[in-house]
This record gives structure tokens, sequence and C-alpha cells, in this order.
């Protein structure tokens, strides 16, 4: 069969990633409407979780093995998958992430499939697929189809469901040691904020502006993403500010993200901003000013006194948990 | 060395956008075009890489309509050396667009490129990576630190929770984060200069695209949700319809 769905699922630490079961329920999904069959590849070293797949209704995965892939190589990884997988797949899905964004335009170039990234919803009618992605940083959407047959596609994190299957027999697994890997380019060394969650992939995420009045008072917003579990986010302002650094800024020029909960704090909502969170489940705002922008996108918001309220909603959540 | 930055023309990110009249762009009427903010940081970085090396030229490349002059000037302005318009007002996807770059990248015979590590128009950040694959050139995405010496190159770029530490040689597209520098402000004595500096234009024809916008369309509106208070005894309140209502911790 030449027409598979491959789902490239991303294993980090020798873990196979949360966006890569919401990959791989979405191919073994898709493949069902299209009447075809999904199945994955992982690259990497040992991987702990990788029985895991059977959960989603993976039936086969092959593990492409080498210590040297451990970490990821972008010459390495193109290379060991289009050896693996040139002529038996004509739809390839991985996550939009880093490593996805970086992997999968090279697989298209080198299997001459189309690309097309960021994708938060996938319309098949008949045998033709539509692909919703948002663009100018969620300000708009657009359909994209593919005019060829290859394609290669990248899905938003957090955005389609890991769905346990109802057939969740153990998939086959196929080890295949990759005997030589191409490391022209390597990742020699990964430099980790320190215990931080990253907004791109969180589920709750707590923002900080402008009204927090300066560096100095982010440990409060810091304390309210502990309790919740949340990553940092921060508005372009206190960025440029220099108060928090450019990976937590959220918005057209930082990162846009759709969280369950998006709490915003002291952000008035600049038209970039907006942008990047408006997609959010759910939004709270705290502000004191009831004119600002953030208002008229939020679920829930108290106006008032920031330096007051967020602490009391800190030990409210302690409370409650 | 010779450099090249690719750079695109594109709405302001202040832009309300609208959909035009054919219900697949955006449309034009009162919109502000700037250079990509990231294409800055890609000026910057080559400028910097030119004046390092103490000689050298950096060439700026962009695909577009006459009025991506505008753009190009403006790095000219930053101190680039010369400027080329692939001029072209088809639409294209970015294997298309990456295809004419690898062209006019290989026409140039140059070894290091910038570009901004994605657009903010149509946020696909893969023009750079297919560029790259097409010249079986190497590529550092979302690069925040770059050091080059000699062939080879030591570079950072953002992921998820931190940074990786890439090693890899020329001949490399770098695709420039917010970080990796702080682009400079083009002098009065710059502007003057790039109005004498030469763009050339080549008219390409052929569009070789592989996928299509069938429609443009705005997300849909939220509803302006409650006020629950205005001091800290409407926090309970909150909690709980984070916890009832929204089911959300």
């Amino acid at each position: 069969m030449a027409n598979k769905i491959l789902v490239i699922l991303e294993q980090r630490d020798g873990q196979i990633k949360k966006s890569g079961f919401e990959a791989a329920s979405t191919a073994v999904n898709l493949a069902k409407e299209l009447n075809t069959i999904a199945e994955a590849v992982v690259i990497g070293d040992s991987i702990s979780n990788i029985n895991d797949v059977s959960k989603y209704g993976i039936k086969k995965l092959t593990h492409l093995k080498n210590a040297d892939l451990a970490n990821y190589s972008s010459s390495g990884y193109t290379d060991s998958i289009v050896g693996f997988a040139k002529d038996d797949y004509s739809f390839f899905i991985l996550s939009n992430t880093a490593l996805g964004k970086d992997l999968a335009p090279r697989l298209s170039v080198r299997l001459n499939a189309a690309c097309v990234v960021d994708c938060i919803k996938l319309n098949v009618s008949g045998n033709e697929i539509t692909l919703s992605r948002p663009i100018y940083a969620g300000k708009a959407l657009v359909d994209v189809k593919f005019l060829g047959e290859k394609k290669v596609v990248t899905l938003r994190p957090n955005v389609f469901k890991a769905q346990i299957s109802e057939d969740s027999s153990p998939a086959e697994i196929i080890v295949k040691e990759i005997t030589e890997v191409n490391l022209r380019s390597r990742v020699t060394s990964i430099k980790k904020s320190e215990g931080k969650l990253d907004v791109a992939e969180a589920d709750i995420i707590v923002s900080g502006g402008r009204g927090m009045k300066g560096p100095e008072n982010f440990h409060l917003i810091e304390e309210l993403a502990e309790v919740l579990g949340a990553a940092v986010g921060a508005s372009r302002a206190v960025v440029d500010a220099g108060w928090r650094p450019h990976s937590e800024q959220v918005g057209q020029t930082g990162k846009t993200v759709s969280p369950s909960l998006y709490v915003a704090c002291g952000i008035s909502g600049a038209i970039q901003h907006l942008a990047g969170m408006s997609s959010s489940k759910y939004i709270v705002t705290i502000n004191k000013d009831k004119d600002a922008p953030i208002f008229s996108v939020a679920d829930y918001g108290i106006t008032g006194d920031l330096f007051e309220i967020i602490p009391a909603l800190t030990a409210e959540i302690k409370k409650v948990k | 060395m010779k450099l090249v930055v690719c750079v695109n023309h594109v709405p302001d990110t202040a832009t309300r956008v609208k959909v035009g009249s054919d219900g697949k762009t955006i449309d034009p009427a009162g919109v502000t075009y700037i250079i990509n903010p990231y294409d800055e940081y890609a000026v910057e970085e080559a400028l910097k890489v030119k004046e390092k090396a103490g000689s050298g030229e950096v060439i700026v490349l962009s695909l577009g309509g006459d009025s991506n002059k505008e753009t190009i000037r403006k790095a000219l302005a930053m101190g680039a050396d010369s400027g080329i318009l692939l001029k072209d007002d088809q639409p294209r996807d970015s294997m298309d667009v990456a295809k004419a770059l690898a062209e006019e990248i290989k026409n140039q015979g140059v070894q290091l490129v910038f570009m901004g590590k994605q657009s903010v128009d149509y946020d696909n950040s893969i023009v750079g990576q297919l560029t790259a694959e097409m010249l079986n050139y190497n590529c550092v995405p979302v690069c925040v630190k770059l050091e080059i010496d000699g062939e080879k190159i030591i570079a950072e770029r953002e992921i998820e929770g931190g940074r990786e530490v890439i090693e890899t040689s020329l001949p490399c597209i770098i695709t420039c984060q917010k970080g990796l520098n702080e682009p400079r402000y083009a002098s009065l004595k710059g502007i003057m200069a790039a109005k004498k500096k030469t763009i050339e234009e080549k008219t390409i024809t052929t569009t070789t695209s592989v996928t299509e916008v069938v429609k443009m369309e705005l997300p849909v509106g939220k509803q302006p949700g409650r006020i629950i208070g205005s001091d800290s005894s409407a926090v309970p309140e909150l909690v709980r319809l984070l916890k009832e209502e929204a089911k959300v911790i």
C-alpha cells in the first residue's frame, strides 16, 4: 500500500511527547476516513514510553535507532526518515514544534511533497483534504488544499486530542538500527531554561504585562503559575523592556498559543497580543482599567489592583487544589 | 565573503486584517507595509558578519511586487550593499518562494544566507529550511546566537523550554529570531546612501506552487465575558467558575 499515513513521533530525553500522541491519534482517525492505514516512526536511542502508542490505535511502529540520534540532528533525522519511508507513504504527519517545523520542510523537499504547517483542523471530503491554519498570528484563518499526491503536515500542539482508541491491542514494534548517521548538522547540547514549562506547549499560561510595574514583581506571576502548573508568559512591552526573556513573549512577534486557560495580568491587550492568545479556550484577565481591550476577549475578569488580587488568587487555588 | 539576506515586505503587525474581495487574500486597502520584523535581525547579523570579516558584500534579496523595493531600501539604508528584486505579483506558496530564492542564491554563489525565522503574514516559518534542503546547504532555524569560525558554525536555536546548541558548517542558511542581536537604526547618511545603491530587477514567471489557499476568513469573535468583581473579594467566585463552569483547574 503506497498511500499509507506515517506519523513521525517526537521524543525528547527518550520520551515520546504528548504532542506526538496527539499526532498519532489524529493520524489513526484520518486513516479511517481515507480508508488507509496509519503507521508510526520514532527516531532516537532508547525510548521509555514506546509501548504507549498502542493506546492511540497505532498498530505498527518503527523505531529508527542509533545513540547518535538521541538528540535531534536535522541531517541525521531527515536522512533516516527518507531512507525508511521513501516509497511506502504518501502522507506524513508531525507536530508543529521546533523539531517538527525544522524536519517537515526538509522531508517535503526530499520526498517531493507539499508542506503545510501549523494546522488546527483537517477536513476530509471524499478523497480531498483541506487544512485550516491561522495566519497573521491568528488574526485570520486560511483553508489550504494540496495540488499534488504527497503531503507533509504539522499539527499545532494542544489542539488535536490524543484519544484512547477502542482497539488498543499492542502495536508491532520494529527496531531498525541505523548504521550510518549523517551528522553534518548536529545538536551537541541542550541548554534548558530552569525547570520551566514553555508557553508554546503549556495547557495553562499566566502572563504578565506592563501593569506588573517592574521585573521585581513577576514573582507574583511565577507563584500563581506554580500553583496552577502553568507556564509564565509575557507581553511584548515587558520583553522589550528587558523584564522577561523573549522565549516567554506571547503575540504576533512572539508565540501564538491556544491553552485551555490563559490568565492575563496587567496586560491591556494590544492587537498583536490578542492575535496570539485569543484562541485560548478560557481567558481570565486581571486589570485595573475596565476599558482595556483584553476584556473584549476575556471570559472572566476582575477589575482592580492586581497586587492584591493575584496573591489572593494564588492562595485560593492552593486551597481548592 | 559575499552574503545574501532575504527580506519580505509584510503588513504592519498593528494591521486589522480584512479579507479581500477574492475571499483568499488580505484586503490591502489602508494597510501599511513594513520590512518583516524578523528580517531586521537577519540584516543586522549579515552586517555584523561582514564588519567582523573586515570586507565583503551584503546582497538583499526579495521576491514580490514593485513595493518590495521599499523594504529592500530599508535594508540598504541599514548598510547592505545592493539589492535584487525577483519581480512577481503571483501568489506563491513557501515551496515556490524557496525555489526562486534557491536559484538566485545559487546564481550568486553565496555560502552564507540570512533570513527572518518566519514571515509575520503567512507564519509558515519553513522557507529557510526548504531553501537549504534544495541547495543541500545546512540550516539553523530560529537562531538566537551565532559564531562563525572559518567554515565552522556553532549556533544556538530556540526550542520548547530551552536552546539547542548546534554544530554545523558552511554552506548554511540561518533563520533569525528576536534576541540574536539588536538591529541598528538606519542613519540619515545611510538613508541618503541607500538611494544611490542599485536594485537589480529580475522577472520570474514560472510558478510551481504545490498548495493552494481556497479560502481566507476571520476567526469567530469571542463574546465579551463577565466582570466578576473589582477586588480580591471576587477571587473565590472566579475560582469556583474556573473549576465548575470552565472545568480548567
